[in-house]
């Protein structure tokens, strides 16, 4: 539909209903993106110029740009008397020295980098098993006659209709008793088990829409069902499985009321840490600032990449384009 | 068998020719097992981690277990958490609570996501790109993001205060959006449409596209005015998806936990506590396990039963 209407189209908008269409909605994405350009304005202030009065808006022209936040996102400090630090050696690295400025020395690397490696393992490995469950599944309901199709279906969708708090009683019992509580392998399995949902009902719409032909004639060549499984449909729902895969990722990296109840050491993932950031005397706002902007680039990334398939994975596959 | 017409012939061709255990080996796993060996691992995972939890609250709910004293003598209470569930005031408090942040939220996004959509569908240049830039909030982290509008809305020195103090002239500091009563449910309602809107924004764009050109061509042949167009062609046409938009919202903010943890945890009072921050407390911070085993099944009963007669209200909508 797009392009192809010809300019003396009854139903084409005036231009001036699309000059003025185009600037509300740039006006409202100028609006919503604010929040945003602000995460990664704060992140690159000192917490004096983050919190000041009037905001400080352009770098270089109201305030001076600092990596201190992102300094102070990766370590955690001490304050010391200047007598002391002046018996110490010189400092090292940019942020020792933004400390030492300030009476500070560095203590400890912060725990910022293991959560945010935990929030990578967990979400690749939930991502992973989720998108080999859901595409074997898939399969299996696209191409099989299976009985109970339909409410074995709407079972798979229903699981992930339940309040997560509520399903958050029962696992965070059954992690105790199995010894899975705070683990990596817990938060994957349980992150796989609502994600499979989601995988089952996208890929099935993905594989729907490759033609049996193709593994029928793979079939009369002589292939086994698992041979034309594997040759044939697996690289034509490739772009499927990596749109869906995205999702489940997504998800996985998002995903916090679990993340918070279920977790909170060894295996806790960056949303939970971020908020707990805080520095000396309340948050330091350049620091979450700091964290959140590095939590935030890749689902940026991705959301881009999957422009072309969000509505169908926002809608599990109900809505397509 | 159960396969499609023409490669099914030919297997059956086969089977009838060469005994069944040659057919075995050559056509390797029978379609009906390949489809349960491809489908039993994920109904295993979804029974071990959702269903059997959910037998096991269920069981739960009749007693008085306490996670924190797992060795506590265990007493069977029949029906008394539900019964007091029901009964007590909070409870019904939280749902109101929650009823209406989930309708405010719905109607302001629905109306909001409609009108950009309605707006974005009059192809101006640069709409996809515009489009893919709206659509950032929704795909972000609402824990995290959430928590940077703690920032946002400090009365002195957050972004959102000093813009509305310069927009209307009152002082920034004389109004609190998370520390007021009557404000900090709306600063939760603004927080979602500003996430959400685009959600309900792209499925309802999805629904105009779907229009095709000709019956507006036909409506214009008949001198129809833009309005009576609207109307009678647009709105009904685009219904059946921004009805699947509510669906999916209102499921997701009945449940709505990590926004409204982060930005009130509930308060101030209990002015936003929606239903699972109060079971958040119930569960992990009072251990009532069993109690709140009981309003958790309660839960799950009411948005499986309010899902399926929208389901049920959806269908007759797309049969029109």
């Amino acid at each position: 539909m797009n392009g192809n209407r010809t300019a003396y189209s009854v139903v084409e908008p005036s231009h001036i209903t699309k000059r003025i269409a185009g600037s509300i909605v740039v006006a409202y994405a100028m609006l919503t993106l604010i929040p945003l350009v602000w995460i990664v304005l704060t992140a690159i202030k000192s917490p004096p110029d983050s919190i000041s009065y009037p905001p400080k808006v352009i770098p270089w022209v109201h305030f001076e740009p600092t990596i201190e936040g992102f300094c102070n996102l990766f370590t955690t400090r001490s304050r010391q008397t200047p007598e002391y630090l002046a018996t110490l050696p010189p400092a090292r690295g940019i942020c020792e020295s933004q400390a030492r400025a300030k009476n500070m020395v560095v203590v400890s690397e912060s725990k910022y980098i293991p959560r945010f490696l935990n929030s990578v393992i967990i979400a690749f490995g939930s991502t992973a098993l989720a998108v080999f469950l859901g595409t074997l599944a898939a399969y299996g309901f696209s191409r099989f006659r299976v009985p109970l199709k339909d409410d074995l279906l709407f079972f798979i969708l229903s699981t992930r209709m339940m309040p997560p708090i509520a399903v958050a009683i029962p696992i965070y019992l059954m992690y105790r008793e199995l010894g899975l509580q705070d683990t990596r392998i817990g938060m994957i399995l349980l992150y796989t088990s609502v994600n499979v949902s989601l995988a089952v009902w996208l890929l099935k719409g993905f594989i729907d829409e490759i033609p049996r032909e193709y593994e029928e004639a793979a079939m009369i060549d002589g292939y086994t069902r698992l041979q034309a499984f594997r040759k044939v449909v697996l690289p034509q729902a490739a772009t499927g499985i990596a749109a869906t895969a995205i999702f489940c990722m997504i998800f996985a990296w998002n995903e916090y009321a679990f993340a918070v109840l279920l977790t909170s050491g060894d295996a806790q993932t960056a949303p939970p840490f971020i908020p707990i950031i805080i520095g000396e005397g309340g948050q330091d706002w350049p620091a979450v600032a700091a964290g959140t902007t590095l939590f935030l680039i890749p689902i940026l990334v991705f959301t881009v990449l999957l422009r072309k398939h969000l509505l169908r994975g926002i809608t599990f596959g109900a809505v397509r384009k | 068998m159960n396969l499609l017409p023409s490669s099914a012939s030919l297997i059956e061709k086969a089977a009838r020719a060469t005994p069944p255990s040659f057919v075995g080996k050559v056509r390797g796993l029978s379609d009906k097992a390949i489809a349960w060996i491809f489908i039993a691992p994920t109904l295993l995972l979804l029974l071990a981690i959702n269903i059997f939890p959910l037998i096991w609250t269920i069981q739960l709910s009749f007693t008085n277990y306490r996670a924190n004293r797992p060795n506590a003598p265990l007493r069977d209470v029949g029906l008394a958490h539900y019964n007091e569930i029901l009964t007590n005031p909070d409870i019904w408090a939280a749902m109101q609570v929650t009823a209406r942040f989930v309708i405010a939220s719905i109607v302001i996004q629905t109306v909001l996501g409609f009108l950009l959509a309605w707006l974005i569908d009059r192809k101006f240049r640069g709409s996809g790109f515009l489009t893919t830039m709206i659509l950032l909030p929704m795909m972000l982290s609402p824990a995290v993001v959430g928590n940077f509008w703690t920032f946002l809305y400090q009365p002195q020195i957050g972004l959102f205060n000093y813009i509305v103090a310069f927009v209307t002239g009152i002082p920034p500091s004389s109004f609190q959006m998370l520390g007021d009563v009557n404000l900090s449910p709306w600063a939760i309602v603004l927080v979602d449409s500003w996430m959400w809107t685009p959600y309900v924004m792209l499925i309802c764009l999805a629904g105009l596209r779907s229009i095709p050109d000709y019956i507006y061509e036909a409506a214009e042949v008949d001198r129809a005015s833009k309005w009576r167009q609207f109307w009678t062609i647009t709105l009904p046409m685009a219904m059946p998806f921004i009805m699947l938009a509510v669906l999916f919202r209102g499921i997701e903010n009945f449940k709505m936990f990590d926004m409204v943890n982060l930005l009130t945890g509930g308060g101030p009072g209990s002015t936003t506590e929606v239903a699972s921050i109060t079971l958040k407390r119930e569960a992990f911070e009072k251990w009532r396990t069993g109690y709140s085993s009981a309003f958790a099944i309660i839960l799950f009963v009411t948005v499986f039963g309010l899902a399926n007669i929208y389901v049920r209200a959806l269908n007759r909508v797309k049969s029109r």
